[in-house]
């Protein structure tokens, strides 16, 4: 109960500051104009109002998306990173990974000796503007920039975490984990996810029927629970914005042009990086390449928006501090860099990617992207327990692989293709580059829907299970690689299904 | 006949080649006893040419019709729809229906077209009537590396054919928006279609392909010189000419398009932009089916260019007869690949020497990635049932349910 009401407390806070409570404010002095309304019974009637004009559904959807981004409750004494990560040896690891790539970020910067940030000379800017559609036509020179990491760098990171507390044993027993993550995390067997309907939801007439009405109920929670089904393709764009609670407010377009005029005015060291991880990932992509231009509207304005730096609060990882030099030549230290505490690494832009497919106007690609991010794909890089962070997917596969395929594991461990290194790249990515897109939103529906990433792990070993046959025959890394190239031609569901029947018998 | 087939080609395509090859069939030349010959477009002239032509044999198979070009040559496709139309309208067709403007409904899918430099002065004139609409270039032959291009001033085009420095090319203006900021939106490039003569007439089209997508937005306000030439074809592209992607090669599958358009504009515009699709190509090969000669040794694959305006509604370019069996990319080649073998399946059913005496029907189960648009046996006979009942209101509504009785089949539009 004392959760609850700490939880109500900061949702109130939260939500005080924003542009709904003003206009629910502004409805409710409307409503007093309405004869409806008398004195005696006010509030109930303002309410009543309310209700019926949809303002109550805005509110509860309001509520409803901060409690996804809620901190996580905590000892009233314990400091905020022990709440947000309450295992130390993680926290230890995250810190020294953020050492590590901050250093190497600010290296590169020396190497090159181009600033962090600059701001553009007035030429340069309306240049900009006047390409801003087209920045896919640009071709700068970007053979110097080098990614400031990979998921290769990643996964060694990921094996090297160690429990201080557990004894290492070197015999391989059935008991012990085959796989490369070495700490003991509560993760979820099959079986123990909600209920085998869990995956296997098949469209009931019932539930089909009611598109128009979730559309037009605008229910955040509905279109969530609708969304485990999987969202017809004409209607995905809508339900999942209305999932995640991003609107197309003037408001919102306002700050997108703000984050844009940000762009205009100051180049930044790391807009080089999103070039460059576009120009290597994205554009070379048969479904994706078409989006270049949006995918540097997206992610040029992700960089600049400090809005971002509020998923800290939940994040385990801390938002990186440099030195920046000022107009006056001063340095100031320990100023978040880049803006949004968010360094992209090498495939950051297939986290866009997909959602072009979805939003064409770019302020509603932007919010849909930002959301999806502070309530997702941020785990994917950052080290920490949560059940959706990409530790806990990591071992969740190694587990059910070895669990349920045990003979496939113990081979491919034998020749030395630890599954892991294999689908390391699908899982940090949410799959996105690898299945074909219709796939690959179809997979997405279920993120949202269930709002877990456990999907992807389990995905991953359902792909496993699939190829099984021939990964038994092969005799090295290489070919077992070779094997899981192509998942192109994939079905989601029908591959989870498989996977699920075979395993629960 | 147990004999293998003999087959002649003078494409040198491997698509073509591994094709023949894997189905066990012997190549000849042009001067033994051949049953298959794919030839280019110079030959079938020759082959069926009235001084040195010769008349097929009944196991002899060519892949174009003698007068393919009816479809092909821009000049002829307008003459022929247009006669096509006004038939329509004698027999008072609901297919001829026009709006108050005189426009037709239904049968409007090929823009209004100028050829450069002959038609420069008509083309001022229609462009003076209207000077606030947008063109859009679509340059032939030898200048065709600049890719298709908007404009809205005359002086472009002077600009245009001097920057070029290509006399008296002949470059194609299409009357393509007639608003301001408009936004042109996709360009479908060659889904392949079949126009074959067993019986009577059968269309089948081809359900993968490829288009051009284009995301550049065109605004008339741009003043720079450089900026009047907004390129369509995807911007990566055209800009680096060398920097040409080898994986993808600015090419989007169909697929994908669909996908896209079903996500952010809904299913319904989807489906009836590609009906529409579907429409155009059924009208524009039943306006020349009378004038075809009804060949039984030849078949034809046509590749239609379709440029998609930002109102969603298809216009049709042209109607090539040699579609490109060059392939630029992986994925291409394995389009193009399956494409022949799909096809050969279809006229050559079980790699057989053809027998042009008996009347085949469509091999159904063999269709592989083909999907009939139009059956001229089967609408025989419904049209028929048809006729014994009365007339019900079962006529063409909207454009959009033209799934009606009218061109009855069993294909989905996917």
């Amino acid at each position: 109960m004392m959760d609850e009401s700490v939880s109500i407390t900061q949702i109130v806070q939260r939500l005080k500051g924003t542009n709904l409570h003003s206009q629910l404010e502004k409805q409710a002095k409307e409503c007093l104009h309405k004869p409806e309304i008398k004195l005696e019974t006010l509030k109930d009637d303002v309410r009543r109002l309310l209700k019926a004009s949809g303002w109550e559904r805005k509110l509860q959807n309001a509520v409803y998306r901060e409690l996804h981004i809620l901190p996580p409750p905590g000892h009233p004494r314990a400091p905020p990173e022990h709440t947000k990560e309450p295992l130390a040896y993680m926290r230890k690891t995250q810190v020294n990974w953020e050492k590590r790539i901050l250093k190497s970020l600010n290296s590169m910067c020396t190497e090159l000796g181009i600033p962090l940030a600059r701001k553009r000379p007035v030429a340069e800017q309306k240049e900009l503007t006047n390409k801003w559609n087209e920045m896919g036509t640009d071709e700068p020179d970007l053979s110097k920039f080098r990614p400031v990491y990979a998921p290769k760098d990643f996964i060694e990171v990921l094996v090297g975490l160690k429990n201080p507390n557990n004894e290492r044993s070197e015999d391989l027993t059935v008991r012990s984990h085959w796989g490369l993550i070495q700490v003991s995390l509560n993760v979820r067997d099959i079986l123990q996810m909600v209920s085998l309907p869990f995956f296997i939801s098949l469209p009931s007439i019932f539930l089909m029927s009611r598109h128009k009405e979730l559309v037009s109920e605008q229910d955040s929670a509905a279109a969530q629970q609708y969304s485990r089904q999987g969202c017809p393709t004409g209607l995905r764009a809508q339900l999942w914005s209305l999932i995640l609670n991003t609107t197309n407010d003037p408001e919102d377009i306002t700050h997108y042009e703000q984050l844009k005029a940000r762009v205009i005015h100051h180049d930044l060291l790391v807009d080089n990086l999103i070039y460059k991880d576009v120009k290597l990932t994205a554009s070379n992509d048969d479904y994706y390449f078409v989006f270049e231009d949006y995918l540097y509207q997206v992610l040029l304005c992700f960089s600049r928006d400090t809005a971002v730096l509020e998923h800290f609060n939940y994040n385990c990882a801390t938002p990186p501090k440099s030195c920046i030099q000022s107009k006056s030549g001063s340095e100031q230290c320990a100023v978040v860099y880049p803006p949004n505490g968010v360094i992209p690494f090498h495939g950051f832009s297939m986290y866009v990617a997909p959602l072009c497919f979805l939003y064409n106007e770019p302020s509603k690609l932007y919010s849909v992207f930002r959301e999806m991010y502070i309530r997702y794909f941020f785990r994917l890089h950052s080290i920490s327990s949560h059940p959706s962070g990409i530790v806990s997917l990591c071992l969740q596969f190694e587990r059910l692989l070895q669990t349920h395929l045990p003979q496939l594991f113990y081979h491919l461990r034998e020749i030395g293709a630890q599954p892991l290194r294999i689908a390391f790249k699908w899982i940090v990515r949410a799959f996105s580059g690898y299945l074909s897109t219709d796939q690959l939103l179809l997979l997405w529906d279920r993120i949202l829907g269930y709002d877990s990433l456990e999907i992807v792990a389990v995905l991953a070993t359902a792909v496993f299970v699939f190829r099984a046959e021939n990964l038994m025959e092969v005799t090295s890394l290489a070919s077992a690689e070779a094997v899981l190239a192509d998942l192109s031609t994939l079905k989601v569901m029908p591959l989870l299904q498989i996977f699920l029947f075979a395993t629960s018998v | 006949m147990a004999g293998k087939v003999k087959w002649v080609t003078d494409i040198e395509k491997s698509v073509l080649i591994n094709n023949f090859e894997k189905r066990g069939w012997i190549q000849v030349t042009d001067s033994d006893d051949w049953n298959f010959y794919w030839m280019s477009i110079q030959t079938i002239r020759n082959v069926f040419s009235v001084d040195t032509g010769y008349r097929l044999s009944d196991d002899q198979m060519v892949n174009h019709f003698p007068n393919h070009y009816e479809l092909t040559r821009k000049d002829l496709m307008i003459k022929n729809i247009k006669r096509y139309r006004k038939e329509l309208e004698k027999e008072a067709s609901p297919l001829a229906e026009k709006d108050e403007n005189g426009k037709h409904l239904y049968l409007d899918f090929v823009p209004v077209t100028f050829m450069l430099p002959a038609d420069y002065n008509l083309f001022v004139e229609e462009f003076r009537k209207s000077p606030s609409s947008t063109w859009i270039m679509k340059p032939c032959g030898k200048a065709q590396g600049k890719g298709i291009f908007l404009i809205n001033k005359l002086s472009q085009i002077k600009k245009w054919s001097r920057d070029s420095q290509v006399e008296n090319t002949n470059s194609e203006i299409l009357v393509g928006l007639n608003n301001d900021n408009s936004q042109l939106f996709g360009i479908i490039d060659s889904p392949l279609h079949l126009l074959i003569c067993t019986k009577g007439l059968c269309f089948v089209r081809y359900k993968l392909g490829f288009c051009r997508f284009c995301t550049v937005k065109y605004t008339p306000s741009t003043s720079e010189l450089d900026n009047m030439f907004v390129h369509l074809t995807n911007v990566a592209i055209q800009k680096h000419g060398d920097d040409y992607n080898h994986v993808h090669g600015g090419k989007w599958t169909v697929s994908n398009l669909r996908l896209y358009l079903e996500s952010t504009r809904g299913r319904d515009v989807t489906n009836h932009l590609f009906d529409q699709i579907h429409w155009i190509i059924v009208q524009s090969l039943k306006a020349v089916a009378p004038v075809m000669n009804n060949d039984k040794h030849c078949f034809e694959c046509y590749g239609y260019d379709i440029i998609i305006d930002d109102k969603l509604k298809p216009w049709l370019i042209e109607v090539n007869a040699s579609p490109s069996l060059t392939s630029s990319t992986a994925n291409d080649r394995i389009l193009k690949y399956n494409l022949i073998n799909d096809t050969l399946n279809i006229v050559t059913p079980n790699g057989e020497i053809p027998d042009c005496r008996w009347n085949r029907s469509l091999p159904k189960e063999a269709l592989g990635h083909y999907q009939v648009l139009y059956d001229e046996e089967q609408a025989l006979s419904e049209s028929a049932e048809r006729d014994l009942r009365s007339r019900s209101g079962q006529l063409l509504g909207s454009k959009g349910s033209r799934s009606s009785s009218v061109r009855p089949f069993p294909a989905t539009w996917k």
